[in-house]
């Protein structure tokens, strides 16, 4: 995720664009922004004199494309970018290990669960306990799956391991 | 109709091309829609969500391949032109998408096999000469894994449940299996494709398809049917009667409104 600026001269700009990024929020997990979800895949300024922002889709059905999109135009606008071109990039498909450290502790602390490598531990964001129980492998949204504490019998989203 | 069927030795043209990503776009809309018709209906909510997650997965994917179906034919028709604006005899799902939801069971039977072959093709595909294509599936891939850990765990379930349940999917895995020749066996377009890398052979996905199959089955304590004959020709048009009612639902409001948008 590092930006491939063309210039020397192109990297002030590079990092605003990055630093307006950081702004646009997840629709579905409004704590979690676009960049800390691992879904801003380049920000380029090009020959054209565009800056090039790709963009990868957590699924491919994703219903929140279509607004991260517009979101992103509205904050770089809002920074007087409107020269912008965005580009979908398919290759590599995107991760759930491409979400930032950061964005793991803002999700467990908005009440998300994060499957963490090995597969399968899992813990309460409530109680921390160990002790869950799927209920679904599907969720509210298409990044999540649906549990159940054991302990503290809270029910509560995790983001799937894709 | 048949001209796809009849291929040419040389290189690929843009009309062989649209009609071989046509095969994989609409066998994911058509499935998408079939289980969208769960919506509100299924026995438990979790499951509710799970179907229309995976139309939606289902949906996400017949919208790139149309994209791009649309970009190699050159025609100017876009994805929502591609969906809504075609009758049956254009549209190239295999056969068994199409088929009615049934009980839980039957649907859970239809798409354990369409799952599990959809795994194996996307995951030859990402080595596809044709880089877009190998892009969707790498995409398309995890997804559809993703759905098989759902419907294989509940072939497992019903399939070694109460008897009700177990004659339910025996019986519906056994109405369903002679659509299954069709996913397997290659025509013309198919072997075209795979003599330039575009797609793998499909003696190759049968072998890996029937291997998971087995196993799951095996688990599921269910018997697994006889080979079946191939009389079905959805990829190349030739539809059950179920297609066109299902088009007539999904299609209703563009064909009365023609480019209406939210």
């Amino acid at each position: 995720m590092v930006a491939a600026a063309t210039s020397p001269a192109a990297e002030p700009l590079v990092r605003r664009v990055w630093q307006a990024l950081e702004t646009v929020m997840d629709p579905e997990i409004p704590v979690l922004s676009i960049v800390e979800l691992g879904i801003v895949r380049h920000v380029r300024l090009r020959e054209d004199g565009l800056v090039h922002v790709g963009l990868t889709p957590t699924y491919s059905g994703c219903p929140a494309t279509e607004l991260i999109h517009r979101s992103v135009r509205e904050a770089l606008l809002g920074q007087g970018l409107a020269a912008v071109v965005l580009e979908t990039v398919l290759w590599p498909a995107w991760s759930s290990e491409w979400m930032s450290e950061q964005g793991r502790q803002k999700l467990e602390a908005y009440g998300i669960a994060v499957e963490r490598a090995p597969a399968g531990r899992i813990a309460c964001p409530r109680c921390a306990s160990r002790a869950v129980e799927r209920l679904s492998e599907f969720g509210s949204t298409p990044c999540k799956a649906h549990y159940r504490c054991s302990a503290c019998l809270e029910p509560f989203d995790t983001f799937k391991c894709i | 109709m048949s001209s796809a069927a009849e291929c040419t030795a040389g290189a690929v043209s843009a009309e062989e091309r649209f009609r071989y990503l046509l095969r994989l776009a609409d066998t994911s809309l058509v499935l998408g829609q079939r289980l969208g018709e769960w919506v509100g209906h299924a026995p438990a909510l979790e499951e509710d969500l799970a179907l229309a997650n995976i139309a939606l997965d289902l949906f996400g994917q017949a919208r790139l391949l149309l994209a791009y179906a649309g970009q190699v034919e050159g025609r100017g028709r876009d994805e929502d032109q591609l969906a809504f604006r075609r009758d049956a005899p254009e549209f190239f799902n295999v056969t068994l998408a199409e088929q009615p939801n049934g009980d839980f069971g039957q649907t859970i039977v239809r798409q354990a096999l369409l799952d599990a072959w959809q795994v194996e093709l996307y995951h030859s595909l990402i080595g596809s000469t044709d880089e877009q294509l190998a892009n969707i599936a790498a995409k398309a891939m995890k997804e559809c894994r993703y759905h098989w850990r759902f419907s294989c765990g509940w072939l497992v379930r019903l399939g070694d449940g109460t008897e009700e349940s177990r004659a339910r999917v025996q019986a519906a895995l056994d109405g369903l299996w002679r659509f299954t020749g069709e996913l397997l066996t290659p025509d013309a377009l198919d072997a075209h494709m795979a003599s330039h890398g575009i797609a793998p052979p499909l003696a190759l996905i049968r072998s890996r398809w029937e291997a998971r199959l087995a196993a799951a089955l095996e688990e599921a304590t269910l018997r697994q049917p006889p080979p079946a004959y191939f009389p079905w020709h959805g990829k190349r048009g030739v539809h059950s009667e179920h297609l066109g009612h299902l088009l007539t639902e999904m299609q209703h409001l563009q064909r009365l409104h023609p480019g209406a948008t939210w």
